[in-house]
């Protein structure tokens, strides 16, 4: 009789996990779907070549091309001033400082901890930072916000890649009367290449899809921003404010806002995925 | 300029910077507490936390509704989302066969990165209908589905990667060698998982569990798209709430103009960061010391 149960318990519990597995990713390939089937009746030439016309409250025409450009233009220029800041860091931590060094040991875990911070903390804080310099909700203040949420897990992810680089390989350069300075940008930097690569388009891909650390900080427009003082709409905010207004075409350019977003990081997502696998070929093992 | 200055001045500058990167987090505390010190100052701490009047323009801050709709909301999600994580991290580690773990891993990790809004127009069509048509009549009450079971649900779904990922990581770090001896021993799979497995990892799965809570706790925009935004202490999971993230992502217009209410809503970041800032660093710290043990 034991045994019986034990077996029944083993099926029971199987059975269950299988369950739980089937529903979590049915229900994530769900969204997925939904975001399709809604997007795709307002995908048009015309979506993702104009801007909107009339006021994106209540106009009807036009599309979001405002918000594609807002949002590369913000992403990128956040991702540019991460790697900026992030890959010198990430160097410092591991050609510059003696291996297994506490200092590092701490200032991993402060990134680590930095990098569960919620955006709309690094939007609130953005914001203080803008009210202190003087400046309006802008194309600069959304970047200096995503930069500082993408800043920790672009350290982080670098810093995972340079830890992998061969210490002997280091140690050679040191032997032909390298600086550390030149190790770390002829080789450290180089070896770690496609690691590093990875690394800015996971976080661009985090940058782009972020809303609540540019609401208050890079505001909302219809026009494509000329300068980094004007306002940029983002396409995470395009589907947010369209999708409250109750007019069918404008709801619409949401769904599409929101399929266009949704393909978007899935693309970079998977090509982080090929582009490490791809480029690691070239790399001295 | 000679070589050996340049490699001195770099490692100086880089040391800067790193020590700069690092206490970020110290600049975000202490910049959001220079601007909630008004607010502070002018009320007394026990009646902005345990306060349930929010009436910004006669200068009353009572945080209690947006405390007790972050718990309800993070509650639902944690309540949703932990045994349905486990039972598939338990399958994908210990039952499912390599390759399919092969094709799984990936894809929930890559689900990781569908952005919050995307979570929050799914929740708007598929789960708040479902709510206002389906569940909430099977109990005989009216809700609007804008409620904490809207957003519990949303969160839940968005946490689902966070907590697969860690805890699978922690379960595959058991060594072979434990289950072999378990199994040898004539325990059923389910057995070794429950008795041994589970035990030898469950700091590692309790990380995961308090790393899903923390990023529950600061999701913004998919929970403020299903919540309903009602500034009032839930009284079950059908009403709707009012979490602490929606409410200062709401309010970035009226900022300014009310005298207060910008301190106010920097007091809430301060809050939710303070907070989070306590479970990361707790779970952060167990990961830590297991990455350590496993080596």
């Amino acid at each position: 009789m034991a045994m019986d149960r034990r077996f029944a318990e083993e099926r029971l519990f199987q059975g269950l996990m299988i369950l739980a597995t089937v529903l979590i990713i049915s229900s994530l390939l769900l969204i997925l779907l939904t975001v399709l089937l809604k997007g795709l009746p307002y995908m048009s030439l015309d979506m993702v070549t104009r801007t909107p016309q009339g006021g994106y409250y209540l106009g009807k025409g036009g599309g979001i091309l405002n918000a594609i450009v807002g949002s590369l233009y913000l992403a990128g220029g956040a991702t540019l001033l991460a790697i900026l800041f992030g890959l010198p860091v990430a160097l410092y931590m591991n050609v510059f400082s003696r291996p297994g060094a506490r200092f590092v040991g701490a200032c991993r875990f402060a990134f680590d901890v930095l990098n569960g911070v919620p955006s709309i903390v690094f939007g609130a804080f953005g914001f203080t930072i803008m009210i202190f310099f003087g400046l309006r909700a802008s194309l600069l203040g959304g970047i200096i916000a995503i930069a500082l949420l993408i800043l920790p897990m672009m350290v982080r992810s670098i810093d995972e890649v340079l830890r992998l680089v061969p210490r002997e390989l280091l140690d050679a350069s040191y032997a032909l009367g390298a600086t550390r300075w030149e190790t770390a940008l002829k080789v450290a930097v180089r070896q770690a290449l496609p690691g590093i690569l990875t690394a800015v388009l996971i976080a661009f891909g985090r940058g782009i899809g972020d809303a609540a650390a540019v609401i208050f900080t890079a505001g909302f427009t219809d026009s494509i921003p000329g300068s980094l003082l004007r306002p940029a709409a983002t396409l995470p905010l395009a589907i947010f404010f369209q999708l409250g207004v109750p007019i069918p075409e404008v709801q619409g350019r949401a769904y599409a806002s929101a399929l266009i977003l949704t393909l978007m990081i899935l693309i970079i997502s998977l090509a982080a995925r090929l582009l490490s696998r791809r480029l690691t070929r070239h790399v001295v093992k | 300029m000679p070589r050996r200055v340049k490699d001195l001045l770099a490692g100086k500058v880089l040391l800067l910077l790193t020590i700069l990167a690092a206490l970020l987090v110290l600049v975000m505390i202490a910049g959001l507490y220079l601007k909630s010190k008004p607010v502070l100052d002018s009320h007394s701490l026990s009646e902005l936390l345990f306060s349930t009047r929010w009436r910004p323009f006669r200068g009353q801050f009572g945080f209690l509704p947006f405390i007790m709709g972050t718990l309800w909301v993070t509650g639902v999600a944690i309540a949703i989302a932990v045994p349905l994580c486990l039972l598939t991290a338990i399958y994908l580690s210990e039952y499912a066969h390599s390759r399919v773990r092969e094709w799984v891993k990936p894809l929930i990790d890559i689900l990781a990165g569908i952005p919050s809004v995307v979570f929050g127009v799914w929740g708007m069509l598929v789960i708040v209908p479902f709510i206002k048509d389906v569940v909430a009549p099977f109990f005989k009450v009216f809700s609007t589905g804008y409620s904490v079971l809207a957003g519990g649900i949303v969160l839940a779904i968005m946490i689902f990667p966070v907590i697969i990922h860690v805890s699978l990581e922690v379960l595959r770090a058991v060594p072979e060698e434990v289950r072999e001896a378990s199994l040898a021993l004539g325990a059923t799979r389910w057995q070794t998982v429950k008795r041994v497995v589970l035990r030898k990892a469950l700091p590692g799965v309790a990380a995961a569990i308090i790393l899903g809570i923390s990023r529950a706790f600061g999701e913004t925009m998919a929970v403020l798209m299903v919540v309903g935004n009602v500034p009032k202490v839930p009284a079950s999971v059908l009403d709707p709430a009012y979490p602490l993230p929606a409410l200062i992502a709401n309010n970035y217009g009226e900022m300014l103009s009310v005298p207060l209410f910008d301190s106010a809503l920097m007091l809430a970041a301060l809050i939710l960061l303070l907070v989070i800032l306590l479970f990361n660093i707790a779970s952060r710290a167990v990961l830590l010391r297991l990455g350590r043990s496993v080596r």
